[in-house]
């Protein structure tokens, strides 16, 4: 004997059909098990338990779903009884979403994802990454000649708590202790973590801020690189340019190029939706947005990835040209994932 | 009908739309109103903010023990912690969302309780399409802009800095404020990603209403009596019947006596009420067969 609290309901058998004096009562009651049936198996689906709907429910859902459908079609011509209606409606567009819904599973679409269909959204977006390189060396070699012309621009452009000590003048000596590397490696995950959660906010704001034209999206690129142009005016001056870019490169390579890909993404919802061409700014603006979706969703991995080389690699390894060359390892990679890849040929599930 | 349920009935109908599955059945769709929407974003904002409670008081009970056990303040437990406290952070603010709206029922459970789900918006009289994963993230990194954004603004007291604290103020407004300028209450990620916002209710299936009529005989009805009325009193009279009110039977009862012309008894509402509910059904369904509908009593 069961108990009574987990006792699924039986789906009541209706009374005798031919009790009801109205015809399109006899018309609800004829199909009244059906319509349970169907709303028990896309409840079981709603709650994202598969699993409970047996072999031959599965098999009958979408012969149940046209049998609702077609009698919501006749119910709407030949019966006024409310509820039944409404019950109807819904229960159809529960099952619509079900049966009509996403065909893939999280990791199915992690599988197409990564296989290439991430390498052709960024190639997709070709001319927005070029666009958005451009400004950013452009912003790197604005922040270079502000400060080299008049030092105080340095202050202006790095607030005090990011330079922390390295600022114009300080000696060599100061510079290249930051650069150092460190001791021991305590410490180093949750400096990696607080750099993935940080670095990734200022990523996917300058993809959202794509909405608004793009225009903020330019600003926040120039400005992050004019930022970086003036922390390596400081260096070079103190003759530790080199070390300085190589230190930058091991993880510079992979979180300049995500910053690179979310403003190019938020650029290209920006242009799609001032320059829509034969389209409405609505339908530009939704194929932008979900080609620009795929890069950020990919751009977050790879600040991901930089975080990680950030708080570990960073610290740990010394040497500049060892830090160079891991920096174009890196960047060499990123380059052969997203030119050489090709979008997998889709099968059907 | 009170002008005031009249009004509710008109902004709701404003909210309709059609969806054409690829059955060639048009099912009518509502949009969440705004007021929903605003209230499931606060809701679940609230279960964040729980969670971030819970996390805190986890991490600072493991925290204190670790603390006393250890001799160093920083060991591989306390830093992992500290680890797992700053990925929370982020995760819960970025994938609290997306995780719920990727799911079978594309509601995350403020919208649940508020009884309204994410769906893709159809393109250009295009039957709908598929809530894909692409449209989510989309939508959900917009979120940072429109919500998170500000709140950070407001607390931090930013719109006291003067100039630019005033102007990043309107700028934030124009996004916050977005949905109220659309008539799909679309806010700037619903239009990126090509979805909206609908109502998803489950109803449940009613008794039918002419099962068990032993009175029906009781009461006949004449063609003039019942050719009053149209479908919206029909509806109405379910509606009474269903609820069972014996006051609002009541009223019913002598409202329909006083309109056909007989004498309103006492006591007997309800069978009344029945055996007229059945007649007229039946007559207007008859009609509704030969195409003649008679929508309301003065039409």
């Amino acid at each position: 004997m069961q108990l009574p609290f987990f006792r699924r309901k039986e789906i009541e058998t209706p009374p005798d059909i031919a009790a009801a004096s109205l015809r399109s009562d006899r018309f609800r009651l004829e199909r009244e098990v059906d319509w349970q049936r169907l709303d028990r198996i896309i409840l079981a689906l709603e709650k994202g338990r598969p699993k409970r709907i047996s072999d031959e429910d599965l098999l009958d859902l979408p012969v149940l779903y046209r049998k609702a459908a077609s009698s919501l079609a006749v119910a709407r011509e030949t019966s006024l009884d409310a509820a039944a209606l409404e019950y109807l409606e819904s229960l159809v567009r529960r099952a619509w979403f079900q049966v009509y819904g996403p065909r893939i599973t999280l990791s199915g679409w992690l599988r197409r994802f990564l296989g290439g269909g991430w390498s052709a959204a960024v190639r997709a977006i070709w001319l927005d990454i070029c666009i958005a390189l451009s400004v950013m060396v452009a912003g790197a070699a604005t922040g270079w000649l502000l400060v080299a012309r008049d030092r105080d621009w340095f202050f202006a452009l790095v607030p005090g708590a990011m330079a922390g000590g390295r600022v114009p003048g300080a000696s060599a000596e100061a510079l290249r202790a930051t650069l150092a590397p460190q001791a021991g490696s305590e410490g180093l995950a949750s400096f990696a973590a607080y750099l993935f959660s940080n670095n990734t906010g200022v990523a996917i704001l300058a993809f959202a801020l794509g909405f608004a034209f793009g225009i903020p999206t330019l600003l926040l690129l120039v400005y992050n690189m004019a930022l970086l142009g003036a922390m390596l005016w400081v260096f070079a001056e103190a003759g530790l340019g080199w070390e300085f870019a190589a230190w930058l490169s091991v993880h510079g390579t992979t979180e300049l190029g995500a910053i690179l890909l979310a403003g190019a993404a938020g650029l290209h919802v920006g242009r799609a939706m001032a320059f829509p061409g034969d389209s409405s700014i609505l339908a530009a603006a939704q194929a932008s947005g979900q080609r620009a979706a795929q890069v950020m969703a990919g751009a977050t991995l790879m600040l991901v990835v930089a975080g990680l080389l950030e708080g570990y690699v960073r610290q740990l390894i010394g040497a500049p040209s060892a830090r160079a060359a891991i920096g174009g390892l890196m960047l060499a990679f990123w380059l052969g994932y997203f030119l050489l890849v090709r979008r997998p040929i889709e099968h059907e599930t | 009908m009170s002008t005031a349920s009249q009004a509710v009935q008109a902004a709701a109908n404003k909210r309709q739309r059609m969806l054409l599955t690829p059955e060639g059945l048009a099912l009518p769709l509502t949009i969440a109103s705004r007021g929903a929407r605003a209230g499931a974003l606060l809701l679940d904002l609230t279960f964040i903010a729980l969670g971030f409670i819970v996390l805190a008081i986890v991490l600072g009970l493991l925290g204190f023990s670790v603390i006393g056990l250890a001799t160093r303040s920083t060991g591989p437990v306390v830093e992992l912690l500290m680890v797992v406290a700053t990925l929370s952070l982020f995760l819960i603010r970025y994938g609290y969302f997306l995780w719920f709206e990727l799911g079978p029922r594309a509601a995350t459970p403020g919208k649940r309780v508020l009884g309204i789900r994410v769906a893709a918006r159809p393109q250009d009289g295009v039957t709908g399409g598929r809530l894909t994963a692409e449209m989510v993230i989309a939508r959900n990194l917009l979120r940072d802009v429109e919500v998170f954004l500000p709140v950070f603004f407001l607390v931090s007291g930013g719109e006291q800095a003067g100039v630019v604290g005033v102007a990043t103020f309107v700028w934030l407004a124009v996004f916050v404020l977005f949905p109220f300028a659309n008539r799909d209450a679309l806010r700037a990620g619903d239009v990126v990603a090509g979805t909206w916002v609908i109502e998803a209710s489950r109803a449940k299936l009613q008794q039918a209403m002419s099962v068990d009529l032993a009175s029906a005989r009781d009461y006949r009805f004449g063609e003039e009596e019942l050719a009053i009325y149209g479908e919206h009193e029909l509806q109405v009279l379910e509606t009474v019947l269903r609820q069972g009110n014996a006051a609002a039977m009541r009223e019913v009862a002598e409202t329909i006596c006083r309109k056909i012309g007989w004498e309103a008894g006492i006591g007997d509402e309800r069978a009344f009420l029945e055996a007229f509910y059945a007649a007229l059904r039946a007559r207007l369904e008859q009609g509704m067969r030969f195409g003649q509908r008679k929508k309301d009593k003065f039409s």
